[in-house]
């Protein structure tokens, strides 16, 4: 986010698109209902009808896959009735210009046909956002999830610009980051290409400072990210894949083919707290210790690094995760000597510019938001104040882009899929209170859908796609539009990801996880 | 910003202007009694355990609704005002069951301390009881109206912090009640099981039901840490026993959360001892997997990944690190694999 969570009570315009944050961010929704019992103006754009959908005050309920087409719809809107704030334009982006040709035939008329949403809708929701004194942009993986989903992001990027909605308080854009420490994953450079703090593996004065730190050559070239990984299995140019919490056969897309990689490895080990469905493919499964069991940081979703303390000892013969890490380096000649993770945070400062202030005593029980340069920095609260990391704001002209599978005649309805607030990805059905709580699939189907198929609410169906086929409960209701049908990734008896596509963005190899086409038949 | 000077016991003190007569006080270590109040919440003054003394105002006002205003005199501790609390005190436990025995608050309850303080003992207003029956058909929250004050906290929680307005007052005078909207139990109404009411109950009307019987608050140690579900990164504090996460409660200077949480994680930290849990290495052996000791399993890693590392290349290895592990892990893991294999094939699940 280049804003700070608790910036959100007091803004005046949020903007949330593929979003649907009450559920997904729980507390953040709770801060944006708190916004709005001041007074704060909410624009929702999402196919479903989300809790925020009902408390907003324009509802773009779009086709799933039509952003583009939305955004640069909204542009048309704001360019047509002068609200662009040209200031902002002139002294802080560039390439706007192409981007003003590009949106020209995106007329209401025209995005109206293509989004489903009303042309009213689009003026009011383009006046809200653009005339507003300060306005944050909400998105999440209803945005990333898609075969256009960098275009997506490039998009929102390019109406912030156009109303100088950037660099202020209360006043950006702010992808809410999925998993607790998804944010950290990427930052310490567990990514094909950099090393921790985003340095280019590919950058000889970086590779030579980590060969300096490390005391190891380094390979330059970037390897391969998750998808580039089942199909270097089946190819057999990978034989050995070392698996850390994660459990890509339940969250990868197109689950039977993830399996089938995994498969196809001469040596698999998993490293987990639960007995996953990849664990169980695994040649050796070590076992990990969970949060209350160590202690680190986590970066939230906002920057802010935090001290995750260790309350109890490993469960059984458990060890924690870096422990484990540590001896395996030992054993393969490379002695991992920390004694603690303060020590590692240590390294992570001196060899990372954005953590270069940060070590665990600092961080406290309020934790400090990065970019922290030095030991008296207090933290960086929002991004972009004044310049752009690049310097100028780059304006990308986007054109709107189909998803990969659209339901057609065989597969007639749309899946998408996501979130619901009782779970949390695929480990919380570990927790016997969660699990009575809300123990299973139930796919999200319009009753005029459910009456053509002769469904009852509760009914066990078979949903099926070119990829695989599940059952799964239905739920009947109108908070999907009509050919949709919407489900988790939670549930291991509902393996979601059977049926989406493995279908990518190509930039940064994200699934499309948001359409698939499917049928649906009683069982 | 414009300051003020009050007196308070005699004592002069100065506060911003804006400022409450309890807060002055609290400001100043001052103690005032409350039961309705909250920081986090707007005032109510409808538990009136907050009155003070203050010179030139004919009755005892609420201090927690009432400005501080320049040269205030104001008494906390008098007899008059201790004797309207406890008057106060004397009729809230007139009908309050005295089972603090067994009940999940002894030892954290704002009535208990308050009535041990001004010597109340249930003996001098003798009255009916209620007998409503406990709500307990959820997994996360056990509700017993009967230990309820109508103090109204988490009425306000529920508005104010949740955005959900699920509960309210219901009936009059003695039958009055706080529940979801026809009284219906939790599960039944559309509450989300955040559990912000439990978190400001002041008594033992909503307890988590997972904690009942596992520890006195004497007993627990809490240790503040940040929650490994989503990423807003709530902070929280587990309570421990005897080296056992009982549950977790909030901690009110979470940096971004504050008392809030969501159901996951408040409710949701039994996963730590789920029977799921995989608590020994296992080895493949004859295709079946079978626990085996530490030095076998990463003995066997470290020579199989440098024979696969020998025959086919560094890059004939990947690895997977993981958005649930710390960042000191994830460092490790990419360190791992860059400096210890040779190769910059390692990913997670970054973009999902």
């Amino acid at each position: 986010m280049t804003n700070s969570i608790n910036e959100i009570p007091n803004t005046k315009v949020m903007f949330v698109i593929g979003s649907n944050a009450t559920e997904a961010h729980p507390v953040i929704g709770t801060k944006m209902k708190q916004a709005l019992a001041k007074g704060a103006k909410l624009i929702v754009a999402d196919p479903r009808r989300i809790d925020l959908a009902d408390h907003s005050d324009v509802w773009l309920r779009l086709r799933p896959g039509t952003d583009i087409a939305l955004i640069n719809g909204i542009m048309n809107i704001i360019l047509a009735n002068g609200w662009e704030d040209r200031e902002f334009i002139e002294e802080r982006t560039e390439g706007f210009e192409k981007v003003r040709e590009a949106v020209q035939k995106y007329t209401p008329e025209v995005v109206s046909k293509v989004t489903g949403v009303p042309e009213e809708n689009l003026v009011e929701a383009a006046k809200i956002y653009a005339t507003a004194e300060r306005a944050q942009i909400f998105y999440t993986l209803g945005i990333t999830e898609h075969t256009c989903g960098t275009d997506n992001v490039m998009s929102l990027a390019n109406l912030a610009m156009l109303t100088g909605n950037i660099g202020k308080e209360s006043s950006g854009v702010n992808p809410m980051r999925g998993q607790n420490n998804v944010q950290g994953a990427c930052d310490m450079g567990a990514l094909p290409d950099v090393y921790p703090g985003y340095q280019k593996v590919a950058n000889p004065e970086v590779q030579a400072k980590f060969e300096a730190a490390w005391g190891v050559p380094l390979d330059p070239n970037p390897g391969f990210m998750i998808p580039d990984m089942f199909e270097a299995a089946v190819s057999k140019d990978l034989r050995a894949l070392y698996v850390l919490g994660e459990d890509p056969v339940i969250t990868d897309a197109d689950a039977n083919h993830v399996r089938k990689g995994l498969q196809a490895l001469d040596f698999l080990v998993v490293q987990e707290i639960f007995l996953s469905e990849t664990a169980k493919l695994a040649d050796v499964v070590l076992p990990g210790a969970s949060y209350a069991e160590k202690t680190g940081t986590f970066s939230n979703t906002e920057r802010r690094v935090q001290m995750v303390n260790q309350a109890i000892k490993p469960i059984g013969n458990s060890k924690t995760d870096g422990e484990i890490i540590c001896e395996l380096a030992t054993r393969m000649g490379y002695p991992f000597e920390y004694q603690s993770s303060e020590e590692v945070m240590q390294e992570i400062a001196k060899l990372t510019p954005q953590f270069a202030g940060i070590t665990h005593e600092r961080l406290g029980t309020q934790g400090l938001q990065w970019p922290v340069p030095h030991a008296e920095h207090p933290g960086t609260k929002f991004l972009h104040e004044g310049k752009f990391t690049r310097g100028k704001g780059q304006f990308v002209a986007i054109e709107n882009q189909l998803p990969a599978e659209l339901p057609d005649e065989e597969y007639p309805f749309l899946l998408s899929t996501g979130r619901k607030l009782s779970h949390y990805n695929v480990f919380t059905q570990h927790s016997p209170s969660l699990e009575i709580h809300s123990p299973e699939e139930l796919a999200e189907i319009n009753p005029s859908d459910a009456k053509q198929l002769g469904l009852e609410d509760g009914e066990q169906v078979k949903v099926a796609s070119r990829r695989g086929e599940l059952n799964t409960k239905i739920m009947i209701t109108e908070r999907v539009p009509v050919g949709m049908v919407f489900m988790t990734l939670h549930y291991f008896d509902s393996p979601t990801n059977v049926l989406t596509n493995g279908a990518y963005d190509k930039v940064t190899k994200t699934y499309e996880y948001k359409v698939c086409g499917v049928k649906i038949s009683k069982v | 910003m414009e300051w003020l000077t009050l007196t308070i016991d005699g004592r002069e003190v100065s506060v911003p202007k804006g400022t409450t007569v309890l807060d002055a006080c609290r400001m100043n270590n001052i103690p005032i009694p409350t039961l309705c109040h909250a920081p986090e919440l707007t005032s109510a003054g409808a538990c009136r355990l907050c009155v003070v003394q203050i010179e030139g105002m004919r009755n005892l006002p609420p201090s927690c609704v009432t400005q501080a205003t320049q040269g205030m005199k104001v008494e906390t501790q008098n007899p008059k005002v201790r004797n309207a609390r406890k008057v106060i005190l004397e009729l809230l436990v007139a009908n309050h069951p005295l089972d603090c025995m067994t009940c999940q608050k002894m030892g954290d309850c704002s009535l208990a301390e308050y009535a041990y303080d001004y010597g109340v003992t249930g003996e001098v207003y003798q009255g009916e009881k209620r007998n409503l029956p406990i709500d307990s058909g959820n997994p996360f929250i056990l509700r017993d109206q009967n230990k309820c004050i109508l103090c109204g906290k988490c009425i306000k929680a529920c508005s104010e912090i949740q955005g959900k307005s699920i509960l309210d007052f219901s009936h009059r005078g003695f039958d009055t009640q706080v529940g979801p909207a026809f009284n219906l139990p939790y599960n039944e109404s559309d509450c989300d099981f955040c559990g912000s009411c439990v978190s400001v109950c002041p008594v033992g009307a909503l307890v988590e039901k997972q904690m009942v019987g596992k520890g006195r608050p004497w007993e627990v140690s809490k240790v503040q840490t940040t929650c490994p579900f989503c990423g807003v990164g709530c902070n929280f504090d587990l309570n421990v026993k005897d080296g056992k996460v009982i549950g977790v409660t909030s901690n009110p200077d979470a940096p971004v959360n504050g008392k809030a949480l969501c159901v996951k994680g408040r409710f949701g930290m039994d996963m730590i001892y789920s029977d799921n849990r995989v608590t020994t290495p296992l080895i493949r052996k004859d295709g079946v997997l079978v626990p085996a000791e530490w030095d076998e399993a990463l003995d066997l890693i470290a020579t199989k990944l440098g024979e696969i590392k020998k025959t086919y290349g560094p890059n004939s290895i990947a690895a997977l690190s993981s958005a649930h592990c710390t960042n000191e892990e994830n460092y490790l893991m990419q360190k791992f694999m860059r400096a210890v294999i040779g190769t910059n094939n390692i990913d997670h699940c970054a973009r999902t």
